[in-house]
């Protein structure tokens, strides 16, 4: 497939902060138009994916184990965790709230830890399978990071208004801090992958021409030129 | 040192495009990739200082009224996003209740002072003091910025708490809620631009 030429073969690179196409010949370290620190690819991607990655997946077992909420009830205390919150609000017929829950504590950070993975094995192995749909694999786990923090919020603010002493009254557990730290390292480790490994050592694929060419407006919604140019 | 500003490279896999002119709807897609390059704004920079400030407005209502409150047997309670902050900060969790704090009050407060210090200097074509820093920061802080999240988080609560008690919305919510609609408008990346323009 042909495609518009890289930063590297311009001798360019990214600045991540404001976006810059940086030139590299007198190899700056900083940004000259934001000054903040500028790398060709991020430093140590996959080690420091793979740390964040174990980190979190450390914290996902207690995570969910482990209650995360106590609720007093008249006497009656019950310990919950996510998983037996998702299945009483199904229970209680709210298949809709038990499906938001569910998705966003269990499904999200399920499929954070696939995805990074398979995102990361591919890149060690110097895989060029379906590299545009592991693009979009990444992007995606971007978009959906932040969602796991639901729960967190959700026992806060559960917790702060049912105060009634012996009446009523619910607290969070250390679940929840567990919990929180795997959306934490989560967020850390997609946030240190560089989705660029995915394209680097491509063989197949030669420069367009060494001019870049116009990136070609679309409108949303319309389908994109594949071929692009 | 050659010009490169009207150079744009894709930051999912490094390859390089010249700028193009968008109209309305439209964006530029990476032809190798498939990920957004450029995406319209039709924000000039009043229009971004005003919804900065209302933004900043509805945060103080968000803050400081009651986001929901409950009642029971007669007895009344109500809390705002800092009691839930502060119910986290009991035992062993506190540090939860930092997280909690940065991703729903401190990161949105600091990226809606940043953003009028810079427009307001902006408005008079000017790069405010600290310029590179704030925009720098900016940047840093767009992930931690939780608030679409914590409207979620209160929608579900008030479902979990129907059952019990009586739940009542307050304005707390309300504003949340406009809040975080408008946070994705304003402090998303576009705010770039700014770059280019002063």
């Amino acid at each position: 497939m042909k495609r518009p030429p890289t930063a590297s073969e311009l001798n360019l690179c990214l600045c991540h902060s404001c976006g810059l196409a940086c030139d590299m010949t007198d190899d700056p370290h900083e940004c000259p138009r934001c000054e903040a620190p500028l790398h060709r690819r991020k430093t140590n991607s996959l080690t420091r994916t793979w740390a964040y990655l174990f980190a979190a997946l450390a914290f996902y077992v207690p995570a969910n184990l482990l209650p995360v909420m106590n609720t007093m009830m008249l006497g009656n205390g019950a310990d919950s965790t996510i998983m037996s919150g998702v299945l009483e609000f199904w229970e209680g017929g709210a298949w809709d709230i038990a499906l938001i829950i569910f998705i966003a504590s269990i499904a999200v950070p399920g499929i954070k830890f696939v995805a990074l993975s398979l995102l990361l094995i591919t890149v060690q192995r110097g895989s060029d399978w379906a590299r545009r749909e592991r693009s979009k694999l990444y992007r995606f786990v971007e978009l959906i990071g932040y969602w796991s923090m639901l729960d967190v919020l959700v026992v806060a603010l559960v917790a702060a208004l049912v105060k009634f002493q012996a009446l009523g009254d619910i607290e969070p557990r250390p679940g929840i801090l567990f919990f929180g730290m795997v959306v934490v390292f989560t967020m850390f480790s997609a946030m240190s992958f560089d989705p660029r490994l995915i394209w680097d050592n491509a063989p197949d694929d030669e420069p367009l021409s060494d001019a870049p060419p116009q990136a070609a407006p679309a409108t949303d919604g319309a389908t994109p030129d594949p071929t692009g140019a | 040192m050659f010009p490169t500003q009207h150079l744009i490279i894709c930051e999912h896999c490094d390859c390089v495009y010249e700028k193009a002119v968008l109209g309305k709807h439209q964006k530029t897609l990476c032809a190798r990739c498939g990920g957004v390059l450029q995406r319209y704004n039709g924000l000039t920079v009043e229009q971004r200082l005003a919804l900065s400030v209302t933004a900043g407005m509805l945060w103080l209502f968000a803050n400081f009224y009651p986001v929901m409150s409950i009642s029971m047997k007669g007895l009344k309670n109500s809390a705002t996003l800092w009691d839930s902050v502060l119910a986290l900060s009991q035992g062993p969790i506190t540090f939860m209740a930092m997280v909690a704090a940065i991703s729903i009050i401190i990161a949105p407060a600091f990226q809606l002072v940043l953003l009028i210090w810079v427009l307001s200097f902006a408005l008079s074509a000017r790069r405010a003091p600290g310029f590179k820093l704030c925009m720098r920061w900016l940047e840093t802080l767009r992930p931690w910025s939780m608030l679409e999240v914590c409207l979620l988080g209160a929608m579900v609560a008030v479902f979990k708490l129907a059952g019990l008690l009586d739940v009542l919305p307050g304005i707390g919510l309300f504003a949340l809620a406009v809040l975080s609609l408008m946070m994705i408008r304003i402090a998303g990346r576009d705010i770039r631009d700014l770059w280019d323009i002063l």
